[in-house]
């Protein structure tokens, strides 16, 4: 009977090694399987969303109110058959889907999902807190777009390869409006870092996305082409291009790809909640007589408004058509990037004119 | 392990691929196959390949007496049997000189007028769905089943009516269907509505419609383009105007016509179409004669030797027509369907080219083919 | 509508026996005068039958009979054309047009005859509507159209031996399983041919040469 075991490991927990090392990895993980959690429910809440604003009802056989039917997807997605197909470049072919769910996930490592005291031992919100986590955002979301060129080529599929050449080009074009509108609420912050940024909107007791609308909206724009959704979603256009770059892919792989498309969608929330609505602050942070809401968690206000920008994404594929590929490099490069400048450089006018006070 | 294309041959070398569209394409509505060449997402050329669908209808025809053939042609366009019936009574009554009593003439017109509306509600839902919308597929579907039910409850089939004979109709209306379609009639404007609230002004439908398969009315023409696709191109044509069939001639109904000739004008002129025939059942329902539902006929329908007729009726899709050709027998001894999608599918490839492959789905739906009819 | 019964010389139209409407001359139809004029000779007969003028044209003057009628009489649209096999016809088949006025309002049919390897002109170069009809004739009758750009089978494939809709053809069908699978099927012993059970298996499908790719890893 000897409880020594759990003595040294909580000897070993008050290592600096161990804070260094192993609470980031464990964080992860967790992040990780809640943010799978969320994708699994995410797609039932868009099929009984979808049903709903479709006049039907959406699945709801399996279990509960059909609560079950992440499950059931899931089994049935791992147990099908993972085809290849015979001319298909096999290396490329099997690692493209993991090219495209990695940098996602590995984005949530610098996301920051509450308030992280000062204090020494406060649980910290976050996995690591990067100086330069919004190029380390964007540079990661780009690497994505390898992944989906590679599905669609090496697939050996023509609706495949059209499907991948179409993807490319939206997302090396949306990617600049996207970094672009990011430098805006960067400016105001003057800093990079995640974290940083979120503070110094509690400190200005503002949400960048009142100063930044523009930058905002831009934000979001791309984020959907981004993200390749409704009505950006023409790197999968189903009545077009069959199902576009994952054509060929079953089971196992094409769940990839779909956990790769889910997880951009979260990922492009937080981001855009961490920058311009506050990550995890109340709304209006600088009204004193909303301070009551300062008891709900900022964990939870976090969450809260990722979750309302994924009902948008839903939202969006239940209303719109889908664009054509020129009016979307159109949309792309003839308004979203000029007017991402623009907003930087009024920004950075306001910045050096203000420069005492921000 | 190498780099290049697995086929062996130079892949960006190319200028132009071979993309075969279809047979099995979500976008193709059934089973048609498009040879394209096309220069990255441009369309150089067009070749639509048919005939998956062929069942030698007209064979088939031949082989049975004129009253058993009804059901054949319930198979042509299978999302509008009610019109295809109706084209084919009307021609085997003007080949032997039948006269349909009034009330089975009205008695048609709803049918026929029904029928309009749902295989426009089809050709919108698959249009939007084409084009990324997918919600108005939903709607157009849920008041498409309505009128399913009502034809279920007049003829106790939804898809494959088999609703007409020649010389009248096999069954009066049902009790209460008069009030249960009136009823239906008199929301289903509202819902019209509610799909263009969806759509006509939204910008990206717009976009993806205004200015694209542009058919002026002269080439339509030259193509044996006719209904919505005609009317859509600025030709005031409507062969229940022009050459008024059963009670046609007595209801009023305006024929919408636009003159942008695109796929949006084409679009606006199927919307207003549904509102017309909502009008038409309307009138046919207030003014339904009484009186018999069948002419007098013999038990066995006889064509005289060497006689032959032509009829066509306003299909949803344009002008549906039947040839029939009779040799003294209880036969036909031919009939030819005149194939209205088979006709405005003709013009697809001088509709499409230059266009990208996403205006493709959009000229495919706004053709509103049904392989059944086409292929025959 | 529903009064006392009527006596028999007021019944409607509906309540007498159907009276099948008969053919009529019409050589003095306007349309069919100034064919006749145009022509000549060419124009064999000008008939109408329940209301329909129908035209008889000589083969060679078919382009231009269709062509004087679009020009002079405003035909523009063609609505239809199709085949008709009279085996025991000298000139077996019968090359049917349907043509429309827009301005006048109404249809006139026009029709030549073509015997068993006789060409009938085509009318792509006046209606470009003529393609697919006149494909689908050839397709279903074995008629040909000169100058037709591309007269190739439309509804069945290529390889199809035999034009479905003449009279000889038979309704059972012919042997295609033969003619799609030469090296699995002895000839006319497919398995659409005869019987349905007893076709004879040339070579077992498992013993046929693969057709997959060339390399497996």
């Amino acid at each position: 009977m000897s409880w020594a075991w759990l003595d040294s490991l909580r000897e070993t927990i008050g290592q600096p090694q161990f804070t260094l090392l192993f609470a980031p990895a464990a964080k992860f993980l967790v992040a990780i399987v809640v943010i799978l959690l969320i994708i699994a429910y995410l797609v039932f809440v868009e099929r009984r969303l979808l049903g709903f604003l479709q006049v039907r009802l959406g699945p709801n056989r399996v279990g509960p109110w059909g609560l079950l039917q992440p499950i059931a997807d899931i089994l049935k997605l791992l147990i099908k058959e993972d085809t290849i197909p015979n001319r298909a470049v096999r290396w490329a072919y099997l690692l493209a889907p993991c090219l495209v769910v990695a940098p996602a996930f590995v984005i949530f490592s610098v996301v920051p999902f509450g308030p992280s005291p000062n204090a020494p031992g406060a649980p910290r919100w976050y996995v690591t807190d990067l100086d330069a986590a919004i190029i380390f955002v964007v540079a990661l979301a780009s690497l994505g777009i390898y992944g989906i060129i590679l599905g669609g080529w090496s697939s050996n599929n023509k609706f495949s390869l059209l499907g991948g050449l179409r993807s490319a080009a939206q997302m090396v074009s949306y990617e600049v409006p996207q970094g672009l509108a990011l430098v805006g609420p960067l400016m105001l912050a003057g800093s990079m870092s995640l974290v940083g940024i979120v503070e110094s909107q509690a400190q200005r007791g503002l949400w960048f996305a009142v100063p930044q609308i523009v930058a905002f909206f831009i934000y979001f724009v791309a984020g959907v082409a981004e993200t390749n959704r409704n009505p950006f979603d023409l790197p999968e256009a189903e009545s077009e291009l069959v199902a576009g770059f994952h054509t060929e892919y079953s089971g196992v792989r094409f769940a990839l790809f779909f956990l790769g498309e889910y997880a951009n969608m979260i990922v492009i929330s937080a981001i855009a909640v961490t920058v311009f609505l506050g990550g995890w602050l109340r709304p209006f942070p600088s009204i004193e007589a909303l301070a009551f809401l300062d008891l709900i968690p900022g964990a939870v206000w976090f969450f809260l408004k990722v979750f309302a920008f994924l009902f948008l994404f839903i939202w969006f594929r239940g209303t719109f058509p889908r664009f054509r590929f020129d009016q979307l490099m159109a949309l792309g490069w003839k308004w979203l990037i000029p007017l991402a400048l623009a907003n930087l450089m009024v920004t950075g006018l306001l910045v050096v004119l203000l420069n005492g006070r921000t | 392990m190498n780099g290049n294309a697995p086929t062996g041959e130079p892949l960006f070398g190319l200028r132009e691929m071979e993309l075969n569209f279809g047979p099995q394409h979500p976008a193709t509505h059934g089973v048609m196959r498009l040879k394209l060449k096309v220069d990255g997402e441009r369309i150089v050329d067009c070749y639509p390949i048919i005939g998956y669908l062929h069942r030698g209808t007209e064979k088939l025809f031949e082989l049975h007496p004129f009253f058993q053939n009804v059901p054949h042609t319930d198979r042509l366009d299978y999302v509008a049997a009610a019109t295809n019936n109706l084209a084919y009574v009307g021609a085997v009554e003007k080949l032997v000189g039948l006269v349909v009593p009034p009330r089975a003439r009205y008695i048609r017109v709803i049918l026929a007028e029904l029928q309009r509306i749902s295989s426009h509600l089809v050709w919108l839902a698959t249009h939007a769905i084409d084009i990324g919308a997918m919600t108005p597929f939903f709607y157009c579907f849920r008041e498409r089943e309505l009128i399913l039910d009502l034809f279920e409850q007049y003829c106790g089939a939804r898809l494959t009516l088999n609703s007409m004979r020649p010389g009248g109709q096999p069954y009066d209306l049902p009790q209460g269907w008069v009030e249960r379609c009136g009823e239906f009639i008199a929301e289903f404007p509202a819902k019209v509505d509610e799909y263009e609230d969806l759509l006509t002004e939204n910008r990206i439908w717009k976009r993806r419609t205004v200015g694209i398969g542009v058919l002026p009315p002269e080439t339509a023409i030259a193509y044996g383009v006719t209904g919505p696709m005609l009317r859509g191109s600025g030709v005031d044509w409507d062969l229940r105007k022009a050459l008024p069939y059963e009670a046609y001639g007595e209801v009023e109904f305006d024929v919408p016509v636009f003159h942008n000739c695109d796929t949006y004008d084409r679009y606006l002129v199927r919307i207003e179409e549904m509102r017309q025939s909502a009008r038409i059942i309307r009138q046919c329902l207030d003014r339904l004669p009484d009186g018999p539902i069948m002419a007098k006929r013999p038990r066995v329908l006889k064509a005289a030797a060497a006689t032959e007729a032509y009829h066509a009726v306003e299909g949803p899709k344009g002008e549906l027509g039947f040839y029939i050709v009779g040799d003294g027998s209880t036969n036909p001894y031919r009939c030819h369907v005149r194939p209205t999608s088979f006709m405005n599918l003709q013009a697809l490839p001088e509709m499409s080219r230059g266009a990208l492959i996403s205006d493709l789905v959009a000229l495919i739906g706004t053709v509103d083919i049904v392989l059944g009819e086409i292929d025959r | 509508m529903s009064e006392a019964p009527k006596p028999p010389a007021e019944l409607a139209p509906w309540e007498r026996e159907p009276a099948a409407p008969q053919w009529q001359e019409a050589a003095d139809d306007p349309v069919a005068l100034a064919l006749g004029e145009a022509l000549g000779e060419a124009l064999v007969s000008a008939r109408t039958f329940a209301g329909d003028l129908t035209l008889e044209v000589r083969r060679e003057a078919f382009r231009s009979a269709c062509a004087a009628l679009k020009e002079r009489h405003d035909f523009t649209l063609l609505v239809d054309l199709c085949g008709v096999d009279f085996p025991k016809r000298e000139e077996r088949f019968e090359v049917v047009v349907h043509l429309y006025s827009f301005s006048a309002n109404r249809r006139v049919r026009v029709k030549t005859a073509v015997g068993e390897g006789g060409e009938v002109p085509s009318l792509v170069p006046v209606y470009p509507a003529a393609n697919w009809p006149e494909r689908e004739t050839w397709d279903m009758f074995g008629i040909r159209f000169a100058d037709h750009p591309d007269l190739t089978r439309i509804l069945l494939w290529e390889g199809f031996n035999g034009h479905p809709l003449r009279k000889d053809f038979p309704v059972e069908g012919i042997d295609t399983g033969a003619a799609i699978y030469p090296e699995y099927y002895e000839a006319r012993q497919g398995p659409i041919a005869g019987t349905g059970t007893g076709w004879k298996v040339k070579n077992p499908p498992a013993a046929a040469p693969e057709s997959g790719p060339e390399e497996k890893k």
